[in-house]
């Protein structure tokens, strides 16, 4: 069963169409990756799903319910996480305030607490949970906006981006970490460029170009698929 | 409930803040016993002006809304006071007025505060829109001078302003002078613990994460509008409090306790204080006014340059506020003593700790 649906959804600023007629279904449980060259409408789309624009055709459904016309918090409310590209947390609060800021409407007390430390832990932002968010690196900031996102417990996880700005090593401990919350029965769709990530974790690969969907099918396959490796790599590439 | 009292939001924690805390609380009421009863009228009159400030650092400091136009709320509520208090009949009716007359404020600023939340109105613009509501009543209260400008038998008057309602009175008794004083002490502590709680509370969380930023604070779940509603409501209600006292201190309210140059006040108390902590501003906004009624009395035009000239020297200097730069400077000092004497030393992240709670 889809958990979300986007159906025939077009955004266009102005003159630009950024995404055109999309058809997207992203099945309960599974981890579907979301690739495509610069510009190809990836995160116009993420922000169409969660609500941070309006669609200006189409509708997007949540769990059988059309959410198109709903605000993000209410889509939120209903299951739905995102981690956005840049790394957008609560820079002049503390880390762990950051994480208590995303928990507290579902623990509190104790098992509040007992869950910060078990995040902060799981991100390796334990010996940094006093400072301030704005002070820690780059890759940590992803890791913070990853924890928030996760502190909400979602049905469905939204990751735009990822593993941006960190090193091999985070990059592999990112992907096995979602793929033990896609385990535990979390469904992830991500946004991401790197091709050993999204073979780590991928189970479904819709490929979007120029705003449209261009190619979709199990990893293999997309792998395999000539057009999709020439909008990545040009002609001279794939052949 | 109390553990709310002390977090994240609020400088000064632990028993060497709150010993000192206690200790003017409990030398507060011995004042009246020893000053004369004009200072202690004066000192009732400036303190009136405290939940003003103490409202603004909410809005401005912790929720990011800076309005420019708390005077609005401060006038809805000293006039609605002054209506509500003559046309009561005065008496013991006008605890109700006041009462009544902060509610009048609060549903003022919540009219406002979603016409200008739901409509994306923020930053800069929210300042603007406020103050422009701040002298359209000014202005409008100012042409009120002829006798059909009345309710009931209050009469608005103009730029003379209302006059002939009572103080605030209990049975016979007139709340003037050193019960005035107790009763504006007593209403300080309230508030300020009161403020205190909700800034450490999660929806004091949501307000400030809100200000820093609205889309991830949505993307939590929360309706950060409703949040700034909120906010917004209580800071002007705050104001209105101010309003009120203001005009049963004195029996009179003018449209000029509006306009432009009383609207700016606030601001300045809360930038030299240091808007985002609300002790800084409870202390510095205290200060300021003692100085500034103090050079009043001498030259009001000194006073009003002298504080221009603060707010100058707050934006050049100490952009955060002076008292909170000091009370960091403070604890800092004070902190490091004790570390270096434990043998290690580490920087505390922007925040007072007086003493580990």
């Amino acid at each position: 069963m889809a958990l979300v649906e986007v159906k025939g959804v077009s955004k266009r600023f102005g003159g630009l169409t950024a995404v055109s007629g999309v058809d997207l279904a992203v099945e309960a449980g599974e981890v579907h990756c979301l690739i495509g060259p610069n510009g190809a409408g990836k995160s116009t789309l993420f922000k169409l799903i969660v609500g941070l624009y309006p669609p200006t055709e189409g509708s997007i459904w949540f769990d059988t319910v059309d959410i198109t016309a709903e605000r993000p918090y209410a889509r939120v409310q209903r299951g739905m996480s995102i981690k956005m590209q840049a790394p957008s947390v609560f820079k002049e609060l503390p880390v762990r305030q950051n994480i208590q800021t995303a928990l507290q409407e579902r623990l509190s007390g104790a098992a509040r607490i007992a869950e910060e430390d078990r995040l902060l832990t799981l991100l390796n932002l334990g010996p940094d949970s006093e400072k301030l968010a704005g002070a820690l690196s780059h890759g940590q900031q992803q890791w913070l906006e990853i924890g928030m996102a996760l502190a909400l417990k979602p049905q469905l996880l939204l990751l735009d981006e990822p593993t941006a700005g960190m090193s091999p090593e985070e990059t592999f401990r990112t992907g096995e970490l979602i793929k033990s919350f896609n385990a535990e029965g979390m469904t992830v769709l991500v946004v991401e460029h790197d091709m050993a990530f999204v073979r780590q974790v991928a189970q479904r690969v819709t490929v979007l170009h120029l705003g449209k969907i261009f190619a979709r099918g199990n990893l293999e396959s997309i792998l395999q698929d000539e057009k999709v490796a020439e909008i990545y790599l040009g002609k001279t590439h794939a052949h | 409930m109390f553990k709310l009292l002390e977090g994240p939001q609020t400088l000064g924690r632990g028993k060497i803040f709150w010993s000192c805390f206690l200790t003017v609380l409990a030398g507060a009421p011995a004042y009246p016993l020893f000053a004369d009863s004009y200072d202690v009228g004066n000192f009732a009159y400036f303190l009136i002006w405290i939940f003003m400030a103490l409202g603004l650092c909410l809005m401005w400091g912790y929720g990011g809304m800076l309005s420019f136009g708390q005077t609005l709320f401060f006038g809805i509520a000293g006039y609605g006071y002054g209506v509500l208090a003559i046309n009561m009949g005065g008496g013991t009716a006008t605890i109700a007025a006041l009462a009544l007359s902060v509610v009048l404020a609060m549903i003022a600023a919540g009219i406002l505060g979603y016409f200008m939340i739901w409509g994306g109105i923020n930053g800069i613009f929210f300042g603007i829109v406020t103050l422009s509501a701040t002298l359209v009543l000014a202005f409008f209260l100012g042409q009120t001078a002829g006798p059909e400008w009345h309710i009931g038998p209050a009469r608005l008057n103009g730029f003379n302003g209302m006059k002939g309602m009572d103080p605030l009175t209990v049975g016979d008794f007139y709340i003037e002078g050193s019960a005035l004083y107790y009763v504006m002490i007593a209403l300080i502590v309230i508030v300020y613990l009161a403020l205190r709680m909700l800034v450490n509370s999660g929806i004091g969380n949501v307000i400030v994460a809100t200000r820093e930023n609205p889309q991830r604070a949505e993307m939590l779940g929360y309706d950060v509008r409703k949040y700034q509603l909120l906010t917004f409501v209580i800071g002007s209600g705050l104001a209105g409090l101010s309003g009120a006292l203001y005009t049963s201190w004195g029996q009179f309210i003018t449209p000029s306790s509006i306009g432009l140059p009383a609207a700016a006040m606030p601001i300045v108390w809360v930038a030299f204080s240091g808007r985002s902590d609300l002790t800084a501003t409870l202390v510095g906004s205290f200060l300021l006014l003692f100085g500034f009624q103090t050079i009043t009395v001498y030259s009001q035009q000194a006073a009003l340059v002298l504080m221009g000239a603060l707010l100058l020297a707050t934006v050049m200097l100490a952009p955060q506020g002076f008292v909170l730069g000091i009370g960091k400077f403070a604890a800092d000092w004070w902190s490091g003593r004790r570390r270096r004497g434990a043998g290690a030393v580490m920087m505390e992240a922007g925040r007072l700790r007086s003493e580990e709670s």
